[in-house]
């Protein structure tokens, strides 16, 4: 299987992993230009940098996925070119995926074997063998004849990462690994990595979260607009200079929160329950209260009901059971349009970010009338008063581009989700939700986001804020209402409540129920921090 | 003739009319579980149609005009595979076009041959029954003999094209669920990126079981015109190819479900043929020779509705229909 295992590898100089000069451009974007980056082979190297800084394309020249414009690749010593990722695969490089390349319909097994082996035979039982050994070794848990699409995301990392081992890799790339997990399972993740750095083998951990990569990593390569800006010793810097490093400049990570005194309730979602079509219980009697002047967080795996939530408020979808009052009034069964008009207003970022809320093809001013044509006197539409309003965003929130006019597929992600933010905004609503907000976004627009959401809620607007980062939701949000499986598993103070209770929510326990057990969690970490693990 | 022999006879009918759609459906089958969907199976099994029976007319040798009536086909689906894969043309407008120009090049191609028939030599060959056994030992003991009887009349008194048939769909689902191979191409119709992260050549692959199974709709078409009618008419698949595409949704993609599938509508084809020669019912309106025609496609949307309906069931490749590009962003 392996093919690396040759002489030259075993001398500890000559790098895993060697790129040099790296280029490569997608139509008018530079995504890489000049990167250099090396990996020793025993060492987790972390790849650091914002989105859109580059991490990604680099990680997808090194497993075949793109070629490079320029520059060259050596894996132990050897100049590489590979064509496709089954050629980096040859030579023991293994990519997990940020978003998992499985295939759903299919067992653990079969997307572990896919792809490898010789002629006509599938060799099942030899298989099942082997990857009970791998399971083993790194301390993972997997069943094998189970479905894909019926594991949970940590589950799914796992066959991912026993896919590439059981390839016989030994260089292995981990994009953001942790950005879907629960605080648990990261540090799952962590062991299991620490492991295959005791094999010996070179680990790429890609991440922006800071932390993270002072936890785990020891040297660390900073990428900024498509440049390698250095690589360090992670013991070597503080945390501020190596987000000086990755901005560009220095940053102030804290998140304002300020206090509002709330002048009543505005939201109060009682016993609300929702089914598919095939009666599978989306949410299932969720019940809450928003106040005004208050930012609810709603944490929670992806799928866990969030986005039926949304639409449930915002008329999309009609619920089999339960109330929705807003401001005493029932909205259930009212027209989404009613509903805007009642000042209730909804933004949802998708993961492709351009699937829901905004027609790519048109330009910003189209698209901010896209909300509110139908409350235009007259059959014709009033260009005029959009193309104002569309001036007025662009100017309040500072959002880069040509021109009002200018198509919204052509913005960056960052841009594109501040026309969504602005539009809703714009409508003055006494109710925000809003989902995802910050999706992909680097620190600073990040922050921006904060900010527009902090001047709302000191408007007494009240705000539905459902984010995936953890930490933002504690440090942005007043309380943080956790969901798994479309129950509310609690709602607790954010600044009460530690991240570790959350992670555990998030899998099925109550609040009562993570107050005990964080506490001898928390013990048996100390005690191995003492003990040394690195 | 008693009744079990009208049942016996009735089933070797239906058999044999079955005989094209299987082809059809199998070979489709393998083109879309690797996330193909061909909507020129008709146009496929014309050009195997016509290229099999002119070289039947011309060469007299039955070989050369299996290998023709392939070959058509094969160069149908390779037009088809490098519009699609290659050039990542939409499939469906792809797949129609290669049905108007599969037409359109059979009819042309066989319009010197119309009225035509066979040859003796061809005829007895695609009229042969190669496993019809000798049953006069027991044509007189009780209860066994007439079973037997029936048995060899609804099973072994076909063409050897027929058990062909049934031995390509067997080793069709052999290959898609129990070879390396037919894993990949399951995993490259469900998700070609995952496919290629894996180190699947997701291209060749495609390439590959497109064109053999639009071989395969060409042999469903060499059924027609060489061996059922042994002549040549214009637009002589006559829609069964869309028929076809319907089916293959029917029995889920499942080359072995095929052969139940498409024994039921080569049945209701005999059925109506069979209404008609009855003096009685013969001149009803329904069933008339429209009519007949028609049954066939009432009962392809009524199953399409019913397999629809079943919403939890699995509904096809993920990516059936999607071109596949490497360096999307």
């Amino acid at each position: 299987m392996s093919k690396t295992n040759t002489g030259s590898n075993l001398r500890a100089d000559v790098p895993a992993i060697d790129m040099q000069g790296i280029c490569k451009a997608f139509g008018q974007v530079q995504a890489n230009s000049d990167i250099c980056f090396s990996v020793r082979k025993g060492e987790i190297h972390a790849l650091l940098g914002e989105n859109g800084s580059g991490k990604s394309t680099l990680m997808n020249i090194l497993s075949g996925i793109y070629q490079p414009d320029a520059g060259s690749v050596h894996v132990y010593g050897q100049q590489v070119f590979f064509r496709s990722p089954r050629d980096s695969i040859k030579r023991g490089i293994g990519m997990i995926h940020q978003h998992f390349k499985l295939v759903e319909h299919m067992t653990a097994l079969e997307n572990i074997i896919a792809g490898t082996g010789q002629g006509l035979r599938l060799n099942k039982k030899q298989a099942r063998i082997r990857i009970s050994e791998f399971s083993e070794k790194f301390d993972m848990a997997v069943e094998p004849d189970r479905l894909v699409s019926d594991m949970s995301v940590g589950e799914k990392q796992a066959v991912e990462i026993l896919k590439v081992l059981y390839r016989g890799a030994d260089i292995l790339v981990l994009d953001e690994p942790t950005a879907v997990l629960t605080p648990q399972e990261i540090r799952k993740l962590f062991k299991i990595m620490g492991r295959m750095r005791e094999q010996g083998k070179a680990v790429v951990f890609i991440s922006h979260k800071l932390n993270e990569v002072r936890e785990m990593s020891d040297r660390i390569t900073v990428l900024h607009k498509g440049r390698t800006v250095a690589t360090v010793d992670t013991a070597s810097l503080s945390a501020d200079a190596l987000i000086e490093l990755m901005v560009g400049r220095k940053v102030d990570l804290a998140i304002n929160r300020p206090r509002v005194v709330s002048d009543g309730v505005c939201l109060r979602v009682e016993n609300l329950t929702v089914q598919d079509i095939d009666g599978v219980k989306k949410l299932d009697e969720v019940s809450f209260e928003l106040n005004h002047g208050e930012i609810l967080g709603v944490a929670g795996l992806a799928g866990s009901g969030q986005k039926e939530l949304c639409e449930t408020i915002a008329g999309l979808i009609n619920p089999s059971a339960g109330s929705i009052s807003f401001h005493d009034k029932n909205i259930v069964g009212l027209s989404p349009r009613e509903i805007i008009s009642l000042g209730i207003s909804m933004s949802f970022i998708p993961e492709d970010r351009l699937g829901m809320g905004l027609v790519a093809s048109m330009d910003i001013a189209d698209n901010i009338m896209l909300k509110d044509y139908a409350f235009h006197k007259g059959p014709m539409l009033q260009r005029r008063i959009a193309r104002k309003k569309a001036d007025n965003i662009v100017k309040q929130l500072d959002i880069q581009t040509p021109g009002i006019f200018h198509t919204v597929s052509k913005l960056s992600g960052g841009n594109i989700q501040k026309v969504i933010l602005g539009r809703e905004i714009n409508l003055n609503p006494k109710l925000l939700i809003t989902a995802y907000a910050v999706r992909g976004l680097d620190i600073n627009s990040s922050h921006t986001i904060y900010n527009l959401l902090n001047e709302q809620k000191m408007k007494g607007v009240a705000v539905l804020y459902i984010g995936e980062d953890l930490d933002v939701l504690l440090d942005l949000c007043d309380r943080v209402m956790v969901m798994c499986q479309g129950q509310v598993t609690g709602i607790a103070d954010a600044r009460k409540i530690s991240k570790d209770q959350v992670g555990l929510m998030m899998t099925g326990l109550t609040y009562h129920e993570t107050v005990n057990s964080v506490k001898t969690d928390s013990m048996i970490n100390e005690s191995e921090k003492g003990a040394g693990v690195r | 003739m008693n009744a079990g022999m009208m049942i016996a006879l009735f089933l070797a009918s239906a058999i044999r009319m079955s005989i094209p759609l299987l082809l059809g459906t199998v070979g489709e089958s393998l083109t879309e579980r690797s996330g193909h969907l061909n909507l020129g199976v008709e146009g496929l099994m014309m050009m195997g149609a016509a290229t099999g029976y002119v070289v039947a007319y011309r060469t007299d040798s039955i070989i050369l005009a299996i290998l023709a009536g392939m070959a058509g086909a094969g160069l149908g689906s390779l037009i088809y595979a490098f519009l699609t894969i290659s050039m990542k043309t939409r499939q469906d407008v792809t797949g129609l076009a290669l049905t108007i120009f599969g037409t359109g090049f059979a009819n042309t191609m066989g319009k010197a041959l119309a009225g035509t028939t066979t040859s003796e030599k061809i005829r007895a060959f695609t009229k042969g029954q190669p496993f019809k056994p000798d049953l006069t030992a027991v044509s007189e003991v009780p209860v066994l003999g007439p079973a037997l009887e029936y048995i060899s009349a609804a099973l072994l008194q076909h063409n050897l094209f027929v058990y062909l048939s049934f031995a390509i769909a067997v080793f069709a689902y052999w290959y898609l669920f129990h070879t390396r191979p037919g894993l990949h191409v399951r995993s490259t119709g469900e998700n070609p990126a995952a496919a290629d992260a894996s180190g699947i050549r997701v291209t060749s692959l495609r390439y590959l079981h497109v064109i053999v199974g639009g071989m395969f709709c060409g042999l469903g078409g060499f059924y027609i015109s060489v061996v059922n009618v042994g002549t040549w008419l214009d637009d002589i698949i006559a829609g069964r190819g869309w028929i076809v595409v319907a089916l293959v949704i029917f029995i889920r993609w499942h080359p072995l479900k095929a052969i139940a599938g498409t024994l039921l509508f080569g049945a209701l084809e005999i059925v109506g043929f069979r209404m008609q020669q009855i003096p009685a019912l013969g001149s009803l309106p329904i069933f008339s020779q429209y009519a007949i025609d028609l049954y066939p496609y009432l009962m392809t949307i009524i199953v399409l509705v019913i397999t629809y309906a079943r919403k939890k069931a699995w509904q096809g490749p993920a990516s059936l229909g999607q071109p596949y590009f490497r360096e999307d962003r």
